[in-house]
């Protein structure tokens, strides 16, 4: 304010538009008010106040009664709520002006899409050196090693732009990428063996998790960095799944319009635009999650405390039906991958339950429903083990059994071990807390397994 | 006198539309010419015209745009459309009827008054 300037009470200057900013701190928590409507307020706030000064008020009393006269925020913002009931529904970076804070979101945006379609550039490089797409046949092995190399650099890179993550953090970043790339492509698989299909397996796994060090921003250590990790990831994969359907809806009304007009586009479609989208979605999914960070409500935990029940319903119906006709577990070979699968989808369950969890509620209902389906899971799951157990030396030592056993135990000790921590915590002993650290200090554990798989496993099995 | 809550709310609509058939205004200003118009009388809320003046908006009636102030302040200013003034001339009416039915039942009583007396 110009009156301010050559005055010596100048301080008084900064602590009008201190006392303004910290009234529209106030006014902009309500989600109904939005920035532009902030400006129109203050400008009536500013104007109020300027004219009680001219009539001979100090600053601070004329700042002070034109607050009050503007009126009570709380029924301000129903008034404001009442008029633009659509703002409740919060929206997504569509919204457009809403003020100056933008700036840093519209650059976010421009980075996401220039890596995504670099990511999509990427994917298609390989065509220039011989491994063709084609239609009706299998994707080249090039892609199947390196898909994963192909695609989480550029996520990694976002993060490590978005965190600011320094550059020998950046290094580090790297390395593990540049390992993994060296181990799937330069060590002598046997083609169409055991081992590579499993090092492709596991390898974006391994690179997913590498992600979460620039998500981090380098903390990797901080348990409650990876806790945010693993919420990201799985608002990720609601977000991809979302986008990958309307991808889908999108190819076939193109096909469905273009088949119309007599030409038939599905090569263009399948070799071109669905790699390109696949992955050039991996990044804009992630923007998306951390653009709606605050906005929307996460989606996860909804979907965990929907299906805990429904997954405890499951597995107590399979064992009661086990109970009542007697009948064992048929061993086949698909059966341990089966038992691997039911293990991840309850482990996530639990993991999921957890993140969203306040860890200062007493216990609940919830969390012992929570400990009855890992307790199902345990019981399904060693019997399951006991019947493998029993016929192991028929099926001998392959890489796939050894992977899919590997991964059953350390499932079965993070399960086990969240059972006991469960139980505990419903009895009182331990506070909930401790559930979050063994979930948070076990993340490295699934790491580790997935390099193990991809780089000691095709050494001990002879690249089979 | 004080003009009631509810009077305050109903009559804010024609008294917007009124005052900005002077011509294009912002929300201070507005407040401040009706209370110069009612001689104090009548007092609003300050923070509550602005979701009244964008109802008005939405419905059409008034238009806003981005300007500027004096000191080079974002200030948004509201104009009266078409569909406005005729809004305002309906309004009037309404409350025209509202106003000479309430004068109508004053003149009787007076007359009861009279011919009692």
């Amino acid at each position: 304010m110009s009156q301010g300037t050559n005055n010596p009470k100048a301080g008084a200057g900064t602590s009008l538009e201190e006392g303004i900013a910290e009234w529209r701190c106030y006014l902009r928590r309500r989600q109904a008010i939005h920035s532009v409507d902030a400006d129109e307020l203050e400008d009536h706030l500013r104007s109020q106040a300027s004219t009680l000064e001219k009539a001979g008020l100090a600053q601070d009393e004329a700042f002070l009664i034109a607050v009050k006269r503007i009126g009570d925020l709380d029924a301000l913002s129903r008034e404001f709520a009442w008029e633009h009931s659509e703002r409740l529904w919060k929206r997504l970076v569509v919204a457009p002006g809403a003020g100056a804070g933008d700036a840093g979101h519209g650059k976010e945006a421009l980075v996401a899409v220039a890596l995504a379609v670099a990511a999509a550039v990427a994917i298609k490089v390989p065509e220039l050196f011989g491994a063709r797409m084609q239609m009706d046949q299998e994707l080249p092995a090039f892609y199947v090693r390196n898909v994963g190399l192909l695609v989480l650099p550029f996520l990694a890179i976002f993060f490590a732009w978005k965190r600011s993550l320094p550059p020998l953090g950046r290094l580090w970043l790297a390395a593990p990428f540049v390992a993994g790339a060296v181990a799937i492509n330069f060590m002598p698989f046997a083609s169409g063996g055991h081992t590579l299909a499993l090092a492709a397996l596991h390898l974006p796994i391994a690179l997913w998790l590498t992600v979460g060090y620039a998500y981090a921003a380098g903390r990797w250590r901080d348990h409650d960095q990876r806790m945010n990790y693993v919420r990201f990831s799985g608002e990720w994969f609601i977000y991809y799944a979302l986008t990958a359907l309307g991808g889908g809806v999108l190819m076939l009304l193109t096909m469905f319009i273009f088949s119309a007009i007599g030409l038939h586009p599905e090569r263009l479609l399948v070799t071109w635009i669905l790699p390109c989208g696949a992955v050039g979605a991996v990044v804009i999914a992630a923007w998306l999650v951390e653009a709606k960070q605050s906005v929307i409500e996460s989606m996860a935990p909804v979907l965990t405390l929907l299906f805990t029940p429904l997954f405890t319903l499951l597995l107590l119906a399979f064992l009661a039906t086990m109970a009542w006709t007697g009948c064992g577990i048929d061993v086949k070979r698909e059966v341990l991958i089966g038992f691997d699968l039911l293990l991840v989808v309850v482990a996530g369950l639990v993991l999921y339950a957890i993140s969203a969890r306040d860890p200062n509620e007493e216990p609940g209902l919830f969390d012992a429903l929570q400990l009855l389906l890992v307790v199902c899971a345990l019981l399904v799951d060693t019997m399951a083990l006991w019947a493998i157990a029993a016929r192991i030396s028929e099926f001998g030592f392959s890489p796939n059994k050894v992977a899919a056993l590997g991964e059953n135990l350390i499932l079965l000790v993070n399960l086990g071990w969240s059972a006991v921590l469960y139980g505990r915590f419903l009895a009182g002993r331990v506070a909930f807390t401790q559930l979050e650290r063994w979930q948070t200090a076990y993340l490295p554990v699934y790491a580790l397994w997935a390099w193990v798989v991809v780089v000691v496993f095709p050494l001990v099995f002879g690249f089979r | 006198m004080n003009v009631g809550k509810d009077l305050v709310a109903a009559s804010a609509t024609p008294l917007i539309l009124a005052i900005l058939s002077e011509g294009e205004s912002y929300g201070y200003a507005m407040i401040k010419r009706v209370a110069e118009l009612s001689g104090g009388e009548l007092e609003w809320t300050d923070g509550m015209l602005y979701p009244a003046l964008h109802r008005l908006e939405r419905n059409g009636f008034v238009k806003a745009v981005w300007g500027r102030s004096e000191s080079g302040r974002r200030r948004r200013y509201y104009r009266l459309t078409d569909s406005g003034e005729e809004e305002l001339a309906s309004q009037r009416r309404q409350w025209q009827v509202v106003d000479s039915t309430l004068r109508r039942t004053l003149f009787r009583s007076l007359q009861l008054v009279l011919q009692g007396g």
